[in-house]
């Protein structure tokens, strides 16, 4: 298979020239773009342009799917309620589950409503008395991460978008009950790891997951903001290299030709991996449950380290035999 | 260094920071003894940015890199920030190793950790110990804009969930001094996820009922500020310092006009009620004591 053997040398090529000729890079990702754009995987720049298609499912398009009878509930009890951020209760296959979610618009109306999917401190001072919530009566929590991030606003920003955060990631990371994430548009940054902190993230095929938009990675790092497509690249942002990262635990697959064509078909897939999951997690004792949650976040990511102290750091901290 | 890198160094100098006059002839390496790596400050003036006054380097040390005349508090090196809180020589380093890898492979990360490792001359943007704060044990981290704006990777997030989770395994308060201008961007999802790993340790350090003082210096943004920078039991900043989530850069492009004066600065935060006190860097190391004392970790809670 010539073609392939010559794929695999473009990309060779890419790799050397991304060490120091970024003007070769980008050329030759253009190459192979236009060569092999259409087969097999799409770039993580198409993945951005599609998760922010207009018609592309909305967490309540799978919430009503995913879902018997939600309901929703409103407030965060200190004088604020946020509809870029929604949570209530609901059923899944008889078990009453608390569902949290971003909430882009359906519509123009709805998306400035919906503040285009951004939310304030009360959105996620609403999620944690849900959580919460969900703690007191026993039931697992299932959130949907669909923003580009948390809104860069005044307000926001007066009202402490940073310890609303902050304070989620700190107790979600002690919540009692089983906690599962699923990316199904955006995950952008703080914003969407506000509500991603749990025993379980799974990343639809197309969605894309990363600590700054590609935007704002371009206009940092690449001085221009026009690069978006290349820091899109260079981020390893698409479900694919996040769980080649080991930061996600499995993609979900979409239906013929991305959610938004086929919306049933992605609600079947994600009901069918919460079902696989949750009596897994339902059926772990409080205190496994906790503890393996705290291994798989005190150990994320690599880094260096002199002697071989990490295991013994392990040890020591989770005691020997973990 | 040759007489024309020294002119080239000093005709560069003025440019940065083109509001300053300057009077003095740059830092004088033999008499402070100090090497260049290791500067005492961040801004490497003799003038006050604010007032413009200019201010001996004597007298700044002394009165410990505030200006005189206007209380502004310049930025302090790792070396200068440990010595203001540690009683002498009682500050013990540990997990000294731990450094960036290049975990997304981006271009030019690599050579941008080598550069600031020289310029900051440390292996990391924080450094984590411990020592006695007048004569009481605490954890001591320190984080350090001087090496890649104080960014959080998976070391730093690796590094500040160690001091917590050591203060947790000694008994120790955790004090540690924030400086970051967020997630480190080249490490991509894996940065961002230090945001969990550190807000999960300090769920751990606080279960023991130990306390996590954390000081917010100039300046503390992004995913720091969403992580351990708001998680303290008690939250301090040095006088006008920068602290926010967003910066105010991105908050103007995105509402479209300019923000007002003292917007995101530490009095704003104190106000608005998210940081407990503003406290000038002479009275950091007794408000700190102070603390200690008062959170006395009780084992026996009815």
């Amino acid at each position: 298979m010539p073609e392939i053997n010559f794929h695999k040398k473009l990309k060779e090529l890419k790799k050397m020239a991304s060490e120091e000729h970024m003007q070769v890079y980008e050329d030759l990702s253009k190459i192979e773009h236009k060569l092999f754009g259409g087969k097999g995987s799409t770039s993580a720049w198409e993945k951005v342009t599609l998760v922010r298609h207009p018609e592309r499912p909305t967490a309540l398009d799978y919430i009503e799917r995913v879902f018997d009878n939600f309901f929703e509930l409103h407030g965060d009890r200190l004088g604020g309620d946020d509809a870029a951020l929604i949570g209530g209760i609901a059923f899944f296959e008889g078990i009453p589950v608390t569902v949290i979610a971003h909430q882009k618009g359906r519509n123009l109306k709805d998306s400035i409503y919906r503040n285009y999917g951004m939310a304030q401190p009360e959105g996620y001072r609403k999620a944690l008395r849900l959580a919460h919530e969900a703690e007191t009566f026993g039931r697992p929590v299932i959130t949907f991460i669909d923003t580009q991030g948390a809104y860069p606003g005044i307000s926001a920003e007066e009202k402490g978008i940073g310890e609303a955060i902050a304070r989620n990631l700190k107790e979600f990371s002690r919540l009692q009950v089983p906690v599962i994430s699923i990316v199904i548009g955006e995950g952008g940054s703080g914003g969407a790891l506000g509500i991603g902190v749990g025993d379980r993230i799974f990343m639809l095929e197309n969605s894309v997951y990363s600590v700054i938009s590609p935007e704002g990675c371009a206009s940092i790092l690449l001085r221009d903001a026009s690069k978006a497509n290349l820091a899109a690249e260079l981020m390893k942002m698409t479900a694919r290299d996040l769980l080649g990262l080991g930061a996600i635990h499995g993609i979900i697959s979409e239906g013929e030709g991305g959610a938004h064509k086929d919306v049933e078909n992605t609600a079947r897939y994600i009901q069918e991996a919460l079902a696989q999951q949750l009596p897994i997690l339902i059926n772990k004792k409080v205190p496994q449950l906790l503890k393996e949650r705290s291994q798989r976040l005190l150990s994320m990511g690599p880094y260096y380290e002199e002697q071989e102290e990490r295991q013994h750091f392990f040890s020591r901290i989770f005691g020997r035999g973990s | 260094m040759g007489i024309f890198d020294k002119l080239k160094k000093h005709s560069r100098r003025p440019q940065k920071e083109s509001r300053v006059r300057w009077r003095s002839t740059g830092p004088k390496k033999g008499r402070t003894g100090q090497k260049k790596n290791e500067l005492a400050y961040i801004e490497e003036k003799h003038a006050c940015p604010i007032c413009h006054r200019h201010i001996d380097d004597k007298i700044l040390k002394e009165n410990m890199y505030v200006c005189p005349g206007c209380n502004h508090h310049f930025q302090l090196a790792l070396k200068e920030r440990i010595s203001s809180i540690a009683d002498p020589g009682t500050f013990k380093e540990f997990d000294a190793s731990i450094r960036s890898v290049d975990p997304i492979e981006f271009p030019g990360y690599k050579e941008k950790l080598e550069k600031a490792k020289q310029k900051s001359g440390q292996n990391e943007a924080v450094t984590i110990g411990t020592c006695l704060i007048e004569g009481r044990s605490a954890a001591l981290g320190a984080m350090s804009f001087a090496f890649m704006g104080g960014s959080m990777g998976v070391a730093v997030g690796e590094k500040v969930s160690r001091l917590l989770l050591k203060g947790a395994e000694k008994n120790l308060p955790v004090v540690l001094f924030a400086a970051s201008g967020g997630a480190r961007m080249q490490e991509g999802i894996l940065s961002l996820m230090q945001m969990a790993k550190t807000s999960h340790a300090i769920a751990l350090l606080q279960e023991q009922r130990l306390p996590f003082f954390v000081v917010l210096t100039h300046p503390t943004t992004g995913g720091v500020t969403a992580s351990f920078a708001m998680l303290g039991n008690v939250i301090l900043a040095e006088p006008g310092a920068l602290i926010g989530f967003a910066g105010p850069r991105v908050i103007e492009s995105t509402i479209k006009q300019k923000l007002p004066e003292g917007f995101q600065r530490s009095e704003f935060q104190q106000e608005k009620g998210f940081v407990d006190a503003v406290v000038d860097r002479k009275q950091m190391k007794s408000t700190l004591s102070f603390l200690i004392d008062t959170h006395v970790p009780r084992r026996e809670v009815r």
